[in-house]
């Protein structure tokens, strides 16, 4: 019998992003309680296994267990299927990720475009879940992460809009491509296209943080405020699932920046490129954003936008327009 | 104009100086005991429940039964009894019980103790399933000790 080999490449490729989005969702909670820990100078999770390295394991097998409790009065449609909304972009974002030379799923010209397409229905998902759990905490959340995703994804775009004018084009191999062989080729210090790189970066960077609402901008999930926003209504593994989103959308946002700012799997010294450089690169942002949560307090809202409205929407447009003087004069 | 970018940078640069700061202590030691496996010494001034204290020439209780303590005890949780024998000067004493469910941890027993006989222990390890767990026999506590 003769199969395609193209299918079995789409499967092997299929469980293989499943099983990374988990494993990341899985290993980054950990991540995040033993950094939260060491930066507060405990020790975090150490009984479960060597370094509470089996923690995730015995946490996921308890959101499993427990009973899925859909409570009285929820749209019955919409409660149930916006984890999955949440879920099924992120892991659809995988698809164009370029981690090394070879290891694509599939190179899209337009991958870029892809990314940003599936990352906003991520945001249709929570305000649908948060609008079918019939709670007034999650609708107050949802309609702040709505106003907070309008305000961030201008920026972010306008952002990516420069450097797609300075690489001219939205295919992401061919980005890294143009970066390689050394650090002083990546699009971070790319200071002859625009001397503001750096800064984009940073602005890239915070609205990521925006766009996957963490701290210091979770508003949709502020514990203080909103009980979890949300995630209220929600039990075992519906919770377990938003939650598995979550994360594969800072994954994916890491990668993003990778790819766009940091040469993907280009090694800083023009040695060994490969995917383990991808994957330092992009845990260390990672990492970044677990250190950022742990060190700054939740904004206010009204601070929240107006950092976006006031600061980051003027310089990125600025930037935008000094690059393109600059490329149409260079 | 010159404020507004003045606000950003140093903006952004005080965010810089919390980020520093929370890195050296990701890798500073960590100061947390590990209370069940590891327990630190108590503090000279604690005060837990009172035990007998041993004498260090005879290894027995320095206590005379004088009963002080009994009376000093504002909640009567401490019954003395001793008593004589052949060729022992001043009298034995055969039981101390503390009944430590109605003890304030006054101190008042300690310091009305002629001869230093009781003190705090450093014990705080009491969880137990009964009333009967938290009436103490300090005399055989001592000897359980020795």
């Amino acid at each position: 019998m003769h199969v395609d080999p193209e299918i079995i490449r789409l499967l092997a490729f299929l469980v293989g992003v499943i099983a990374f989005a988990a494993l990341n969702a899985a290993y980054l909670v950990w991540l995040e309680r033993k950094e939260a820990a060491h930066i507060q100078r405990r020790i975090g999770p150490k009984e479960v296994g060597p370094f509470g390295l089996l923690q995730p394991l015995v946490d996921g097998i308890k959101l499993m267990t427990k009973q899925l409790i859909v409570p009285a009065g929820v749209d019955p449609v919409l409660f149930k299927i916006a984890p999955i909304l949440v879920m099924v972009p992120a892991i659809m974002s995988f698809v164009t990720i370029p981690f090394s030379e070879t290891l694509v799923a599939r190179n899209l010209d337009i991958g870029l475009l892809v990314i940003f397409a599936f990352a906003a229905v991520n945001v249709l998902g929570l305000l649908l879940g948060a609008w079918g759990s019939r709670n007034k905490y999650a609708v107050i959340s949802a309609a702040r992460v709505v106003s907070q995703n309008v305000a961030y994804e201008i920026p972010m775009l306008v952002t990516v809009v420069t450097l797609v004018m300075i690489t001219g084009t939205m295919n992401l191999h061919n980005i890294v491509t143009q970066q390689l062989g050394g650090f002083w080729n990546w699009n971070i210090l790319n200071l002859s296209a625009s001397p503001l790189m750096p800064v984009a970066f940073l602005i890239f960077f915070v609205c990521m943080l925006a766009e996957t609402n963490r701290a210091p901008f979770d508003m949709a999930e502020a514990e203080s405020e909103l009980v979890a926003g949300a995630f209220t209504e929600y039990s075992g593994m519906g919770f377990g699932v938003f939650f598995m989103g979550e994360y594969a959308n800072i994954v994916i946002g890491a990668s993003v920046a990778t790819i766009l700012f940091l040469g993907g799997w280009d090694c800083p010294l023009g040695l060994f490129p490969g995917v383990h450089w991808f994957l330092i690169k992009m845990y260390f942002l990672i990492f970044t954003v677990i250190w950022i949560r742990w060190t700054f307090p939740r904004t206010t809202f009204y601070g929240l936008l107006n950092l976006s409205w006031k600061i980051l929407i003027p310089i990125s447009f600025f930037n935008l327009i000094l690059t393109s003087a600059m490329l149409k004069v260079f | 104009m010159i404020d507004y970018l003045r606000e950003i940078i140093s903006g952004t640069w005080s965010l810089f100086v919390g980020l520093g700061i929370t890195i050296r202590y990701f890798f500073q030691p960590v100061v947390t005991v590990q209370y069940p496996h590891e327990v630190l010494p108590m503090t000279p001034r604690f005060r837990g429940h009172i035990e007998l204290t041993k004498d260090e020439e005879t290894g027995e209780t320095k206590c005379i039964v004088c009963g002080m303590c009994q009376k000093a005890c504002p909640s009567n949780c401490i019954t003395v009894n001793g008593e004589k024998r052949e060729g022992v000067k001043g009298k034995v004493l055969t039981e101390y019980i503390l009944d430590f469910t109605k003890c304030s941890l006054c101190g008042l027993c300690v310091e009305s103790c002629p001869t230093e006989a009781i003190t705090f222990s450093k014990d705080y390890n009491l969880a137990g399933l009964t009333k009967e767990a938290y009436i103490f026999d300090l005399k055989k506590r001592l000897e359980a000790k020795n």
